[in-house]
């Protein structure tokens, strides 16, 4: 019952989170922002998969969220690589 | 027994919300892009971090089998979350500072990154060569 509160609560929070982000993307001051507010929704996005997991009460969408976060963390480090020289593979 | 598990659930739930959403506030809030960086670090370790603990209590009190995945997703994001601040640091600091900007290392020697012979930078990048 109030399991069901909190977890409308969470969504609701990273929901907002995620938007903020968006926001930041498209007005951003400069690219390493744009990359700090990519990374950060890839973040709340992991959290909105596992959220997602809790309330259909099944664990088939983990492997969802761990592929996320692998494919997050592989997409800033090439796009700061490719900030830094200009080439990803060199 | 089932009361007070669902309560520490919900708690951890609404503690992992509401950091979230102060990180990505941060993000919009603070004014430079170092102080930027700060604020999501509180979003991925205790947003995403009491969130994935609550998902695994939950399956491990209510469902009775214990998932693992979530321990490896929390691994994950904790091993990378600082090689990400790093390069989003250090591509900042190419991209809008110079060396003199840079405070004293302290150390006897200089900001290892701008070092010529260490090569963190295309050089083409750094110094642009007049082709005009």
């Amino acid at each position: 019952m109030i399991l069901d509160y909190a977890l409308t609560f969470a969504f609701l929070c990273f929901g907002l989170g995620l938007a903020m982000n968006v926001y930041r993307v498209f007005r951003a001051p400069g690219v390493p922002d744009r990359i700090l507010a990519l990374d950060t929704m890839v973040v709340n996005v992991i959290a909105l998969i596992v959220l997602y997991g809790v309330e259909t009460r099944s664990g088939i969408n983990f492997e969802a969220a761990l592929l996320f976060a692998m494919t997050g963390f592989v997409s800033t480090v090439a796009y700061c690589k490719f900030i830094l020289r200009g080439d990803i593979i060199e | 027994m089932e009361q007070i598990a669902e309560i520490l659930i919900s708690a951890l739930l609404v503690i992992g919300g509401i950091f979230a959403v102060i990180g990505s506030f941060g993000l919009l809030k603070l004014r430079d892009t170092m102080q930027r960086l700060h604020a999501p670090t509180k979003a991925t370790t205790i947003g995403v971090g009491s969130a994935l603990i609550a998902s695994m209590a939950y399956f491990l009190i209510f469902e009775g089998k214990i998932s693992w995945h979530e321990l490896m997703i929390t691994l994950f994001l904790f091993l990378t979350a600082p090689i990400t601040a790093t390069f989003i640091a250090k591509a900042q600091m190419h991209s809008a500072l110079r060396e003199e900007d840079m405070p004293p290392t302290g150390v006897g020697t200089d900001w290892a990154t701008y070092d010529p012979e260490v090569e963190a930078v295309d050089p083409s990048i750094i110094d642009p060569a007049p082709k005009r």
